[in-house]
């Protein structure tokens, strides 16, 4: 036990959990905007495979990082419209679309990963960091925090953009209208279903980079099923968070931890079965649904599609 | 007297010829009418009449099938809230608008015509000037849910106005004022009509309707029956007017709705109507008792605190309040399906909160929900099995837990003709019942199997004025063979008529007993404000 | 069963006249539609997928029929049929209700871990009917086992169940992995997987057949839900907690009790599932194995409408597409997980169909009301409800 406190290990750990936190962060960050709008996005799990595998595809056939996020960001877009035609505009039941749509994305990207590339996995190098002066140098922090590629500052920087939204624009208290009372909305002359359409084309985008940034900078390459649930966690820490972006942020970075802490342990020479740390974000995530009886708040009008005139 | 010879300015609205169909019933056929400047139009008619169908096509809720608007001489179409704000008409809902966990602030700026930046400033102002037109005061930041009900509907008619609308529309918006809140907003609308706003006005009740309107139109299964002009209204008796109207609103079926609450041309004919109780009220047949009574709210509804009540046999006890003081949380309390945080519920004397609903049903309670079709009944099982839902698991109907279909369909069969329930057959689905059979299903259910105390809650709310007659009177039936009724309603009119002794539910305790007689809307009125006397509660 | 009504005219607007009653004819055939038009469309939509993947999709097809149903492929797909079926049902019974059991990827593999490591042991020391009967009862159990810690949660605390379940399920399904691993692991091979249970004591086969009793087994259990769902106070407490669970509240029905019970007879029956599963084919379980069969049934599930009796047919179809879809997959030199392609295909294809019915008349919809509403509740909320 004695290897926990190296210098190493702790550099290790959050440097990890960051990398692993950030697609965590993107997805949840997405996901906090539908269901702020009443939208309950279940295919989350779908739309960051098929941001993962564009993405990867993306920077692969483009060699450019930055237009691999840009695929990926698309591919997420894709799966989202989905979404919005059957679920938003027809008003279809939210969870079978989203388990369709994660089906879907699933065999979609698995198929075509094999057509393409026939078994083999080829693999990206690896992205350049981008040090920020001065503060790199800090012990522990320095290297793991300040010491990242661009698209975790970039990152931080959006959860305070989606915070601001939240707070301070039109748009942003449309969403939360959308999501408590539609009926209020539409009476106040707003579409409905236009405030909800461009939250769960975010939701899309976002989740699409989010699983880009894990195929390209997280992996470095695609393999089928790569999202092994984050896409789930994204939704529990988005209700969680009870759609404050800070708290998206924080839970995103513990359970980041939670995935990447087996590298850390590695290098500090302590040996626990993969499956045991496999299983660790999920019964954090359990244990914290047992003991936080206070727990999230949902939006009233969550999972209900709107129809103007319904009684 | 002759009038001057100018022309009449141009009308605010004009519908003409509006017709909507939905499956099954022709909602407005053909209803032309028009809404002028710096005047009060009443739309008058019972429910069902078609008065809410209109006023949605009015604000954009809905489409019509047939017949044209126009707004200031110029012809329009209105296909969404948006066409209708823009055209300056707004909207004060029946069910509000307003969204409980936002400030009156946010739920103004919400689809603000700025598109980024939430202009919160300029919305304060504008919130002063408006709230000064209305002479009232509001407070910008005050959460909305827990704004006092007449204060709530002061933000929805600034809402309503925001825009600079020139037409506002109210949708039965006495339906939960107390007597004082009605004049308040009598005079709200007269500051309005001097700004030359155009106020379209619904009601159900014949003496809202002569007290507020300058001009009475009266609707009648979806066509216009007739107008009442400021003239005619100014000269006529108020027997005259109350005996056209009664004649335009009901026709032939007059002789069977005569002495309705809703059709008293003020609240002291209802008053004086009452004819005491219909029963023998007993002294020591006390079967309901609540001492002390505390329960929690739900979500932003709200629990009830400290309420104490008792009912005997042969009696029918009212309560009345403002919805949202703390209603459905009594009546939960009382049926079981609200836990009570403390004090005890009685029946026959007997503690029973740690009861559960069924167990408190065998002894005897029953519980008539106002959420007819969100918590009566369910909508896709059919009318039988529906009447037995209080029932599963019960001998004879289900024996080891095996249905016995014959012998239900053969009680519910019973059940529709006594209780008069209109179903095309005993397994056609409850969803697709009118409200009125709905609300009849509902009773059977109830008053079936030796009821001894019922709880009402808004029985007559939506119905038509028959449905509505025959549910008083079943009520009283009910009551004459020595079970208890309590009626919950926001209907204070209703509550006069029915019962002999009345509660009143005010911010979550019961602030007087009032014993129904002359004055007692007026009294119930004070409670209900907090400028009363605190009564001793019997 | 209620039976069928008449089509609904506006709700809570219909007059006191009673709505004319469509033919008998014409109620069926839009059923059958209804049920059948997102297979074909499906179908049809993978084939095109398949062309622009440059594969022959006739030929993918006719593949699909001969491994699934030609020259003994037939067997193999009733095979496949046990554990889909019996999951099948334990969707049903907890879809019914309003509830969703999404864990059951991790209540079979535990259950499934659970027979492979300790079914040879059992099928030595007993002789074979008592050991197979105490098998499905740890089979069963571990699946019911497993449904409760969600469904307390939801009964007392309106936890939302989708979370909760699917956390559950990847710890299920890790907690299989370890167990595989360790206790459970075969000492005689390399292989991460459990010791084989001999030919000799796996199900026995019906006669001539490769076919074991076990989907005998499965589909006996058809008419048992179908009665308890349909007959029985229990089922129609169920049923209205699924259409209305606030009337269920309101009319007194212990929304706690059904919870519970209703979660755990879902995992019993896929619980016991995966022991005949095992019992009857695989004999063992593999380090990371995952069949999914429960991702793979559930539109099925809703196609049927939640119906016990005509799931069964839906279930012989994807058995055999899915048998005979593996073979055509390798032939056609395409990954297995096509197949959730066409199964979630079929899904979408459903809801689209769902709603263009829905704008035809008011009959049917293919979800209960309660199961949106599970939705709805924070996450959450203490209630002081009784």
């Amino acid at each position: 036990m004695n290897g926990l406190l190296t210098q190493s290990f702790l550099t290790a750990l959050v440097s990890g959990g960051i990398v692993a936190a950030i697609p965590l962060m993107f997805t949840a960050l997405g996901e906090s905007v539908s269901e702020r709008a009443g939208v309950l996005n279940i295919g989350l799990e779908g739309m960051m495979l098929l941001g993962a595998y564009f993405g990867f595809v993306g920077a692969y056939g483009l060699h450019s990082t930055w237009l691999g996020f840009l695929a990926g960001t698309a591919g997420g877009l894709a799966g989202a419209t989905v979404m919005v035609i059957l679920s938003v505009s027809m008003g279809l039941d939210q969870i079978v679309v989203g388990i369709a749509i994660t089906l879907a994305g699933e065999g979609i990207t698995s198929v075509l990963h094999q057509a393409q590339f026939q078994g083999t996995s080829p693999g990206l190098g690896n992205p350049g960091t981008v040090p920020i002066p001065g503060l790199s140098r800090l012990p522990v922090l320095g290297h793991s925090v300040f010491d990242q590629p661009l698209l975790v500052y970039f990152g931080v920087g959006f959860l305070a953009l989606v915070w601001w939204v939240f707070r301070s624009t039109t748009w942003g208290l449309n969403l939360l209208a959308a999501g408590q009372k539609p009926e209020a909305l539409d009476a106040a002359g707003v579409s409905v279903l236009a405030v909800r359409t461009y939250a769960v084309l975010t939701t899309g985008a976002l989740a699409g980079l989010g699983g880009a940034y894990l195929a390209i900078v997280g992996a470095a390459t695609f393999t089928p099923f790569m999202t092994q649930g984050q896409g789930f966690m994204a939704i529990v820490i988005a209700m969680l968070a009870r759609g404050k972006p800070l708290w998206v942020g924080v839970s995103s970075l513990v359970f980041g931890i939670c995935l990447s802490i087996d590298t850390a342990l590695q290098l500090a020479s302590i040996n626990i079965s993969t499956d045991v740390i496999n299983l660790l974000p999920f019964a954090a995530i359990m244990a914290a649904l047992v003991l936080f009886a206070r727990g999230s708040y949902l939006p009233p009008a969550l999972c209900l599609p709107y129809v103007r005139g319904a009684k | 007297m002759a009038r001057r010879q100018s022309p009449e300015p141009v009308p605010a609205i004009e519908l003409i010829d509006i017709t909507k169909r939905f499956p099954g019933v022709l909602a407005n056929d053909r209803v032309s009418l028009t809404v002028r400047h710096g005047e009060v139009h009443c739309l008058l008619g019972e429910n069902g009449a078609g008065k809410s169908t209109l006023i949605s096509i009015l604000s954009g809720m809905l489409r019509p099938d047939a017949g044209s608007i126009r707004v200031n001489g110029a012809e329009v179409s209105i296909i969404s809230p948006r066409d209708a704000l823009r055209l300056g008409i707004g909207t004060v809902y029946q069910h509000s608008t307003l969204i409980p966990a936002l400030t009156v602030l946010e739920n103004l700026m919400l689809g603000a015509r700025s598109r980024l930046l939430l202009d919160r400033e300029g919305a304060r102002k504008r919130l002063a000037e408006m709230a000064s037109m209305l002479g009232v005061e509001v407070d910008p930041e005050a959460r909305t849910g827990d704004l006092a009900l007449g204060r709530q509907q002061q933000v929805e008619i600034i809402s309503a106005l925001w825009r600079g609308s020139r037409v506002l529309i109210l949708d039965e918006p006495t339906s939960m004022l107390t007597p004082q809140g009605v004049e308040e907003l009598q005079k709200a609308l007269r500051h309005l009509k001097e700004q030359g706003t155009a106020i379209v006005f619904i009601t159900h009740k014949l003496h809202e309707a002569l007290a507020v309107g300058d001009r009475i139109s009266i609707l009648r299964r979806g066509q216009l029956e007739g107008s009442l002009s400021p003239d005619q209204l100014a000269s006529w008796s108020i027997e005259d007017l109350r005996a056209a109207i009664i004649r335009l609103m009901f026709g032939e079926e007059t002789a069977d709705v005569a002495g309705a609450a809703e059709l008293s041309a003020d609240l002291a004919e209802v008053e004086a109507e009452y004819g005491g109780p219909s029963g023998l009220v007993s002294e020591s047949g006390v079967l309901l008792e609540l001492k002390s009574v505390c329960a929690a709210g739900i979500g932003t509804e709200a629990g009830i605190e400290d309420v104490s009540l008792r009912v005997s046999a042969g009696e029918i006890l009212g309560v009345a309040g403002i919805d949202g003081n703390g209603q459905r949380s009594l009546a939960e309390a009382i049926a079981g399906q609200r836990r009570v945080t403390s004090g005890t519920v009685e029946l026959f004397g007997v503690a029973v909160n740690r009861l559960s609903v069924s167990a408190r049903q065998k002894l005897g309670l029953r519980y008539v929900t106002d959420d007819r079709l969100g918590e009566g009944i369910v909508r896709k099982l059919g009318v039988s099995t529906n009447l037995f839902l209080k029932r599963i698991g019960e001998p004879p109907f289900w024996r080891w837990g095996r249905i016995d279909r014959r012998r239900i369909n053969a009680e519910a069969s019973a059940l529709v003709k006594a209780f008069d329930i209109r179903t095309p057959g005993l397994e056609t689905r409850a969803g697709t019942l009118s409200g009125g059979n709905v609300q009849k299903l509902l009773l059977a259910r109830e008053l079936s199997f030796n009821p001894k105390v019922v709880v009402f809650h808004k029985p007559t709310y939506g119905l038509d004025l028959k449905t509505a007659e025959h549910v008083r009177a079943v009520v009283r039936d009910l009551v004459s063979q020595g079970a208890a009724a309590v009626v919950i309603s926001t209907d204070l009119d209703e509550l006069i008529e029915l019962c002999g002794r009345i509660a009143v539910l005010s911010r979550r305790r019961l602030v007087g007993v009032v014993d129904n007689g002359p004055h007692a809307a007026t009294q119930i009125g004070s409670l209900i404000v907090g400028t009363a006397q605190p009564q001793e509660v019997a | 069963m209620a039976a069928e009504s008449e089509v609904a005219p506006g709700i809570g607007l219909a007059p006191d006249v009673p709505a004319p009653a469509p033919a008998r004819l014409t109620r069926w055939w839009r059923i059958l539609l209804r049920s059948l038009a997102p297979v074909i469309l499906a179908l049809i939509a993978g084939g095109l997928l398949l062309l622009a993947l440059g594969r022959d999709p006739v030929q993918f097809y006719v593949n699909v029929w001969q491994g699934g149903v030609e020259s003994g492929g037939w067997q193999n797909s009733a095979v496949l049929m046990t554990p889909l079926l019996l999951i099948a049902l334990g969707l049903i019974v907890v879809f019914r209700a309003g509830i969703w059991n999404l864990g059951y990827d991790g209540q079979y593999l535990l259950a499934a871990a659970l027979v492979a490591g300790f079914g040879p042991h059992l099928l030595q020391t007993w002789p074979a009917p008592v050991a197979y009967a105490l098998l499905f009862l740890i089979a069963g159990s571990a699946g019911a086992l497993w449904t409760v810690v969600p469904a307390v949660l939801k009964a007392w605390y309106e936890t939302n169940e989708i979370i909760t379940t699917l956390m559950m399920s990847f710890i299920g399904v890790g907690i299989a992995n370890i167990l595989v691993k360790g206790p459970f692991q075969d000492p005689t091979v390399n292989i991460p997987q459990t010791r084989t249970i001999p030919f000799a004591k796996l199900l026995p086969n019906l006669a001539g057949t490769r076919v074991n009793l076990g989907v005998l087994v499965a589909l006996g259990a058809v008419p048992i839900v179908y009665y308890l769902l349909t007959r029985t106070s229990f089922g129609l407490r169920l049923e209205v907690l699924g259409a209305n669970p606030r009337a269920a509240r309101h009319v007194g029905i212990s929304l706690r009790r059904v919870i519970v019970t209703t979660f755990v007879w879902s995992g019993f029956l896929i619980g016991l599932a995966a022991a005949l599963d095992i019992l009857g084919l695989w004999a063992y379980v593999r380090a990371n194995w995952n069949p999914g069969y429960g991702d793979t049934v559930i539109p099925f599930v809703f196609l049927a409408r939640l119906n016990p009796l005509v799931i069964v047919p839906f279930v012989a179809f994807y058995a055999v597409l899915s048998t005979g879809g593996d073979l055509a997959a390798q032939q056609a030199n395409l990954p297995t997980d096509f197949l959730l392609v066409l199964v979630a295909l079929i899904l979408l294809f459903m809801t689209v169909i769902e709603y263009l019915g829905r704008r035809r008349d008011l009959g049917h919809s293919y979800l209960t009301p309660g199961l949106r509403e599970a939705l709805r509740r924070p996450l959450m909320r203490r209630r002081p409800a009784p």
